[in-house]
């Protein structure tokens, strides 16, 4: 079938007309059903367990309250909240500010701009199994870079990272900070390059220096894609899993225990279903309290 | 934004972007490098180059972490999941790009909150959900779940690129008599192959890394995909550094190289993609 556009019939784009109002809903099922079967039934089925004393065999008990009351008082729940609003500071402060210095130095080059984003933007593809991986050799409190620091008179960077409870939090959140900041980088550069040429002229022929600039005219310029990383990394810094269970699964001593993480072991490590799916429905409180800011910023007439 | 300053100026600027640079890949080339060593080189040498490049961890690692297994498992995961994601997606953003009708946009807005419902509130009731349909320890069950986290991202990007395409040729094939699904695979496919190469890889790259559902679907070894066997062969062989960096970077190398010479769609589609990951 050979397809040419007929001149004649030219006519604004417009959507097609009602002739069988469930036709839409025809293609749409196929996306409806799974969304159904795989996210919202057993989205569904958590708000029914987290009254339960369910260990995911037999008969659930229902217990009332009682999984919301053991959780107020567990004083691991509020480490691993602790824990998660650490996370958020952390990543709204270090990747954010390191995803705008790369960004806006890439913006004053054009030889190489894209070579280095690039570079940047290799461990976000990379598996954070991998990344783990890496991570664990380079730091080994054996053999790793702080052994190998201090045999060279570098004392002071010989820290099993991974193992203490003070450091641990901070070292797996390093770890996803040097896969995640280049994804930044990749966002700020494209906002920069959007920013109106002559607000620069303009804010040179003013005697702007660099500084100036970037604070008068890029921020305000990226504003939009700035609010909304920032309000992505909130409601993502409360569902983090994958490198705290990869790294330290939580310890030692659950000093880095998160709530995604405590909910996981125990879930499916203490087989206390209805007590996992209470902290769970936690954490989507957190994650839809943010996302309701995103929705009342927007609202509001802020172009996030 | 382009500014005018003499290249002397720039020199502080490149130091810098050149520092970042190192610090984002040598980890990686540190990979590569102990992977061609022993385990006692390493752990005398771990920041050095190998005395002589020993390819044999390569084969150990292939052999020993089952990869001719792994690799099939991971590749039918992927392939099922792209090709479920891209009919399904596409269908639907076929109907929100091209119908008027009501629900439509509640409908978005309800594609924008199930896909931000955190993946562990559903993980423990799916599996229990799955335990009793007989879909645990099944490529196919997990295909499933991959495709239902993955086409509301399909149907976004996909949507704004049928949006893009002009009525006319649609309205032309029609005339010449097709059918809305002629006019699908016939006029729309041909024009908004870019959004289907994008999702393409967007969701071969998510299904290929991920950790979190095939960890806890799949626990029979001969159907793990390549992500959680290296995990258990990190497991197993946490003594060896030179087999498992190895192993690593056979992991790793499709994805580099799909990365490098398809980077630009790549990293369009993982910016419209969101934070995942």
């Amino acid at each position: 079938m050979a397809v040419t556009p007929v001149s004649g019939l030219r006519r604004p784009a417009q959507p097609r007309r009602r002739r069988f109002p469930w036709r839409p809903w025809l293609f749409l099922a196929p996306l409806l059903l799974l969304n159904l079967v795989v996210i919202v039934t057993p989205s569904l089925l958590s708000l029914r367990y987290a009254f339960t004393d369910w260990t995911g065999i037999g008969a659930a008990q229902y217990v009332g309250l009682a999984n919301f009351q053991e959780m107020f008082g567990d004083r691991v729940f509020y480490r691993a909240i602790g824990n998660n609003v650490r996370w958020t500071l952390l990543f709204l402060t270090a990747p954010v500010l390191m995803g705008l210095l790369g960004a806006y130095l890439l913006s004053t080059i054009r030889r190489g701009q894209m070579l280095f984003r690039t570079l940047y933007f290799i461990p976000y593809v990379i598996a954070s199994v991998v990344n783990a991986y890496i991570w664990k050799l380079i730091l080994n409190p054996v053999f790793g870079i702080g052994p190998w620091l201090a045999e060279r008179g570098i004392p002071w960077l010989d820290i099993r990272f991974f193992g203490r409870s003070d450091t641990s939090l901070y070292a797996v959140a390093f770890v996803d900070n040097w896969h995640f900041w280049g994804f930044l980088v990749v966002l700020y550069l494209a906002a920069m390059h959007a920013v109106d040429a002559e607000l620069y002229e303009a804010a040179r022929i003013e005697g702007a220096n660099p500084w100036h600039e970037f604070w008068h005219v890029t921020l305000p310029g990226i504003r939009p894609t700035l609010v909304f990383t920032l309000l992505m990394i909130m409601i993502w810094s409360f569902l983090v899993f994958d490198y705290i269970y990869l790294l330290t699964n939580g310890g030692p001593a659950q000093s880095s225990e998160v709530l995604g993480t405590l909910t996981y072991s125990t879930a499916f490590y203490s087989l206390r279903v209805g007590y996992a799916t209470a902290i769970a429905l936690t954490m989507t409180f957190f994650s839809a309290l943010f996302i309701s800011m995103f929705v009342v910023l927007r609202r509001l007439g802020w172009e996030v | 934004m382009f500014r005018r300053r003499r290249t002397a100026s720039l020199i502080p600027n490149y130091i810098l972007l050149g520092g970042l640079a190192i610090f984002s890949v040598i980890p990686i080339v540190l990979l590569v490098l102990n992977s061609l060593k022993t385990t006692v080189e390493i752990q005398e040498n771990p920041f050095g180059l190998p005395t002589a490049a020993r390819l044999s961890n390569y084969v150990d690692a292939w052999v020993q972490g089952q990869f001719s297994t792994t690799l099939s498992n991971t590749l039918f995961l992927t392939s099922g999941t792209i090709f479920l994601v891209v009919v399904v997606g596409g269908l639907a953003a076929f109907a929100l790009a091209r119908f008027r009708f009501s629900g439509a946009s509640a409908l978005s807005f309800y594609l924008l909150v199930g896909t931000s419902v955190p993946a562990l509130l559903f993980i423990v009731p799916l599996y229990f959900m799955w335990a009793q349909l007989d879909l645990i320890n099944s490529l196919p069950g997990l295909i499933i779940v991959y495709a239902a986290l993955y086409s509301p991202f399909a149907t976004y990007l996909l949507r704004s690129f049928l949006v893009s395409i002009p009525m006319d040729f649609e309205e032309a094939a029609r005339i010449d008599g097709a059918n809305d699904l002629q006019v699908l695979t016939r006029v729309i496919l041909p024009l908004a192959w870019p959004g289907f190469l994008t999702v393409v890889l967007v969701v071969g790259l998510g299904v290929w890394n991920e950790f979190l559902f095939a960890n806890t679907f799949l626990q029979d070894p001969a159907l793990k995909p390549i992500s959680t066997s290296l995990l258990a062969f990190q497991t197993r062989y946490q003594r060896d550094w030179g087999l498992t960096s190895a192993a690593s970077v056979m992991m790793i190398l499709p994805v580099l190289l799909l990365f490098l010479s398809l980077q630009r769609q790549f990293i369009e589609g993982l910016a419209r993609g969101g934070l995942k990951g």
